[in-house]
């Protein structure tokens, strides 16, 4: 175990490294010249290359990627092009609010997902599964500005139940941001619904066709008892696996969602530090993204093998 | 006997399906009753109705099966009365199953001990602790050793044979009073296969159990039960006390599957098997009159004029046959005998495979990453075999002994690590890859499940094309005049060249698999359990196919079954295999006459005879083969060996000693020794008591 660990991080290690790499190669070929953003199109030309020479552009790439690799990794992000801030707390604040808003949507989601799951495989090719499996699809299909606005429009305009606005301010605390979270997880929700739904309701129908399911009911358990102790221990693993890639997403890909309600993630401030040109914002998000995917990659697969005893207790 | 004795009493039952093409009466008409004690073996092949009836007298049939007419009661109660929910109350506890795959019917994320345990929870409503203690107890009762751990541990971490006894104990725990046991022991080596067997044996007597003992191996039949009804399209052809059926056969369908099985003390050079011909009928395409009429040798035209009903014939012995009384005191199936063939000169040699190892590497995880050495799993290690034309050499083995990885050595599907491959001749690089066509060609595989090595969107011609094409360089014409002559050489239609795999049976889909490893025009055939998921009679017929190909084109085949029958009839050679080393090799007929080595007298001691009157020597091994990593020191074998004479068999490697006719044995004990404690061996008995 503590050998796939060592194993898994180092991974973990060669793949931030060339995410890294690939990251700031990307952002040496945007349009524009870093200094010329700065200094602002009206400055000399002299000045922009004073300042080139200042901020060592001038130097060749790969000693431009050390050194930019190495104050990442002492917690120096460099400061915002923009606002001329540091880059840190900015980034991690709406880590923070991206977060809150994921873990939201993830307790909305998964466990509607994996009832509507079981349901649909219980019932399987009946009434319900053929409504659920019609409404889920329909969800995962609709955009997110369609929902996102439909949603705005009954409950917070029509109904009044929530803000139709979620631009919560950086020192809300979490008790205060809960109602503004509500509107965008359900919007995420509907989205990931339908994913888990298919997910838990395949494994599902092939669990109950195996012979220890078979031989669990001939040993006269209650139905509730076959499903939670032979059932869906073996079917939820797979599922496992797709709630976690689903958590990368939810931190940096909910840029839709995020400029519907004005919400302060990750995913917005990405696509404005692109609009901007503001590369330090766009190497520390990116950077940010590919991290928590890995994690949380990692985290499925060790979680898996917490479940799955074959995995978990080696062979014979 | 009276009704009120038996446990189970079945009357008149028919089974229904509602399908897409209407009702399908699956199991027709079956009465059997099954008293206290008693194991009543239920035969039959493959879509015989087995499975369908055994579900449906403890009311387990899937939501479109029911019960069109006829009874089944439980100990009196009439289970088709019951909601569902009282149902559950008597599985379990009344009732109690133990399923065919020991393997997946396991929940492979819980405990073991809490499989057994949830059961007596639920039934005998024990406490927690008290269940768990229930389930170690159960354990013990099935031999298990080392129970407390065995309940702690997880399936994955289990042998098979481990597995079964688990089923058993689960399956005993609620003292149940009817017990059905679907092919217990079908997924089993043939060692564990008759440990498990005694075990049944001794339970059943124990508790007084009534068991439903379901299997398709008439040997196993003939080993546990003590009465038989044979099965066939649904119904019923034969019942009756198991010396009774197996003394009198009064059924011509019986007489045919007894026919069907390879005899110990024959083999090919002498008789080819009376395989029953044609299929089994489907519910749906019944023929008038007799079930069995078409492929009945003595039917006559009043036999398809009208069913026959099942008749006593002497008081509980009951047949279907409206002729019975003309099998009564008829001689046993004869096998054709077969033509003198002469006494054939020796081929050439074709395969020569020297000192072959093949060691996997095995990622131990961290402990391995220290060491900074890999530890090596020796599936081969160090085998030599030496093959001539139109020769057959069997493997037998249990499994994961290595006979597997052998055969896909010298087929260079698996690379070998060290050794020499030579096929007439020439030198074969280890990996396919690198080998010539020409090489290629030459050796060629048939495999365990045809189901898997047929591609399923490809017309069976197709199939069979492939090698004409890419290792013959064929044209257009010639390929299709030759996948005819092929379908022709395997007996089967020519209109089946067009027919996709799901078209096919079993058997078919092995015959075409047969005809593709053909059409390369091989000198060396390997086949790799070929028989094994077959029906006795489709088995019978494909063995005659082989060995009939054998004589008209030359081929070797390297035969590998745990089936020592089919390959005591089909091999001139066998060799014995043991954690990837050659312990005994020589002529067949050599092989099962004494002296054997102690490991070959357990196989062969383990085979399920189809004759109740053969009590074969109990030689039990004991455990399962150890890990192919921690090969024992000295004589591989001296964990389980029976025979063991000492310190010598845990030091020292045995030597090999010689008998005439090349025939080998590798033992510390010597050869006149080992004769003298093994008597007149198991050839000589199955002898006495097999043919009148």
């Amino acid at each position: 175990m503590s050998g796939y660990l060592v194993k898994r991080a180092g991974f973990i290690l060669i793949t931030l490294i060339l995410a890294s790499i690939i990251i700031f190669s990307v952002t040496q070929f945007l349009p524009g010249d870093v200094a010329r953003i700065i200094l602002g199109q009206f400055a000399t030309d002299v000045a922009v290359e004073n300042l080139r020479e200042e901020l060592g552009l001038n130097e060749p790439a790969y000693r431009q990627y050390i050194s930019w690799a190495v104050n990442f990794v002492q917690g120096d992000w460099g400061d915002s092009l923009v606002s001329r801030q540091p880059v840190r707390p900015m980034v991690m604040q709406r880590l923070g609010n991206s977060a809150m808003l994921a873990g939201m949507a993830l307790l909305i989601y998964v466990p509607l997902g994996i009832i509507l799951g079981v349901i649909a495989a219980l019932k399987r090719d009946k009434l319900p599964d053929q409504m659920i499996a019609g409404v889920s699809m329909a969800f995962v299909g609709l955009p997110e500005f369609v929902s996102g606005l439909l949603l705005i429009s009954f409950l917070a305009i029509g109904a009044g139940w929530f803000p139709a606005n979620s631009s919560i301010a950086p020192e809300a605390t979490f008790a205060q941001s809960v109602p503004y979270l509500i509107l965008p997880a359900i919007t995420v929700s509907l989205a990931g619904l339908g994913y888990i739904a298919r997910m838990t309701r395949s494994g599902t129908i092939d669990v109950l066709r195996t012979d220890y399911v078979r031989a669990a009911e001939l040993k006269g358990l209650p139905g509730w008892q076959v499903l939670l102790r032979h059932v869906l221990r073996n079917s939820l693993l797979p599922t496992v696996t797709v709630v976690a890639m689903g958590i990368g997403w939810l931190i940096g890909g909910l840029i839709v969602t995020e400029s519907v309600y004005g919400y302060p993630g990750l995913g917005r401030m990405l696509v404005s530090a692109i609009q901007r040109q503001d590369l330090p914002i766009i190497q520390a998000v990116s950077m940010i993204v590919v991290v928590v995917f890995s994690l949380s990659n990692l985290a499925a697969d060790l979680l898996y093998g917490l479940l799955n005893p074959r995995i978990r207790v080696g062979g014979k | 006997m009276p009704d009120n004795d038996a446990v189970l009493n079945v009357k008149n039952l028919t089974v229904t399906y509602d399908t897409e093409k209407g009702p399908l009466h699956t199991v027709r008409n079956v009465s059997m009753k099954i008293a206290p004690g008693e194991i009543y073996g239920l035969v039959g092949e493959s879509g015989s109705g087995k499975t369908t009836l055994a579900r449906a007298v403890i009311g387990y049939l899937p939501s479109n099966g029911y019960i069109s007419s006829g009874e089944v009661s439980l100990s009196g109660i009439d289970l088709f009365s019951l909601p569902k929910k009282e149902m559950r109350k008597i599985w379990g506890s009344k009732v109690t199953m133990v399923h065919q795959d020991p393997n997946a019917s396991i929940n492979p994320s819980m405990l073991i001990g809490d499989q057994i345990a949830e059961t007596a929870r639920m039934h005998l409503n024990l406490s927690k602790k008290d269940a768990k203690d229930r389930a170690i107890e159960m354990l013990k009762k099935v031999r298990m050793p080392d129970p407390e751990s065995v309940a702690n541990r997880y399936a994955h971490q289990l042998s098979g044979g481990m597995l079964q006894r688990v089923l058993i104990a689960t399956a005993m725990s609620t003292n149940p009073e009817f017990m059905i046991m679907d092919e217990p022991t079908t997924a089993l080596d043939v060692t564990t296969e008759a440990v498990i067997l005694d075990l049944i044996n001794e339970l059943m007597e124990e508790y007084n159990t009534a068991v439903l003992f379901i299997t398709h191996n008439l040997g196993v039949i003939a080993r546990i039960s003590d009465r038989i009804g044979v099965l066939y399209a649904g119904e019923i052809m034969e019942e009756g006390g198991i010396k009774e059926v197996f003394n009198n056969k009064l059924h011509p369908y019986t007489r045919g599957l007894l026919g069907c099985v390879p005899k110990i003390n024959a083999s090919k050079k002498d008789i080819s098997l009376s395989a029953i011909p044609g299929f089994i009928p489907r519910p749906d395409e019944l023929p008038e009159g007799c079930i069995f009429g078409p492929r009945c040798e003595f039917a006559e035209d009043a036999c398809r004029a009208e069913r026959p009903p099942l008749v006593s014939v002497s008081g509980s012995h009951l047949s279907a046959c409206r002729r019975w009384e003309i099998l009564k005191g008829m001689a046993d199936v004869e096998d054709t005998i077969r033509e003198d063939v002469g006494e054939e000169e020796l081929g050439e040699v074709v395969l020569e495979a020297r000192n072959i190892k093949k060691y996997f590497p095995f990622s131990g995880g961290f402990g391995s990453l220290l060491k900074g050495k890999k530890d090596m799993v020796k599936a081969v290690d160090d085998i030599t075999v030496r093959m001539r034309s139109s020769f057959t050499m069997g493997i037998v083995g249990e499994s994961g002994c290595g006979k597997t990885t052998l055969a896909r050595c010298i087929a260079g599907l698996e690379e070998a690590t060290s050794g020499e491959i030579e096929l007439e001749g020439k030198h074969l690089a280890y990996s396919v890859n690198q080998r010539p066509r020409e090489i290629l060609r030459r050796i060629q595989m048939v495999f365990q499940n045809p189901d898997a090595s047929l591609n399923p969107q490809h017309p069976a011609g197709d199939s069979v094309a492939r090698p004409l094409i890419l290792l013959r360089n064929m044209n257009k014409k010639q390929v299709r005049d030759r996948v005819a002559e092929l379908f022709d050489a395997v007996s089967l239609p020519p209109d089946y060249i067009d027919r996709l795999p799901h078209e096919l049976s079993g058997g078919e889909k092995q015959r075409v698999a047969i005809a593709r490893a053909f059409a390369a025009d091989p000198s060396l055939m390997i086949c790799d359990e070929p028989i094994s998921s077959l029906d006795v009679s489709v088995q019978a017929s494909l063995m005659n196919l082989l060995s009939e190909l054998q004589d008209s084109k030359g081929t070797s085949y390297l035969f590998i079954s745990h089936d020592l029958s089919a390959v005591r009839h089909i091999s001139d050679w066998i060799a014995v295999v043991y954690l990837g080393r050659l312990w005994e090799i020589g002529p067949a007929e050599g092989v099962f006459i004494p002296p054997y080595h102690p490991y070959t007298e357990a196989l062969l001691s383990a085979i399920p005879i189809p004759d109740p009157e053969i009590k074969q020597d109990r030689i039990r091994l004991k455990g399962s083969v150890p890990s192919a990593m921690n090969i024992p020191p000295g004589c591989r074998f001296h964990t389980r060996c029976p025979r063991k004479i000492g310190d010598i068999c845990e030091t020292e490697e045995p030597p090999w000693q010689d008998l005439p006719d090349g025939h080998r044995i590798c033992c510390h004990i010597p050869l006149d020794e080992l004769k003298e404690q093994q008597g007149e061996g198991l050839l000589k008995k199955a002898g006495v008591g097999g043919d009148e």
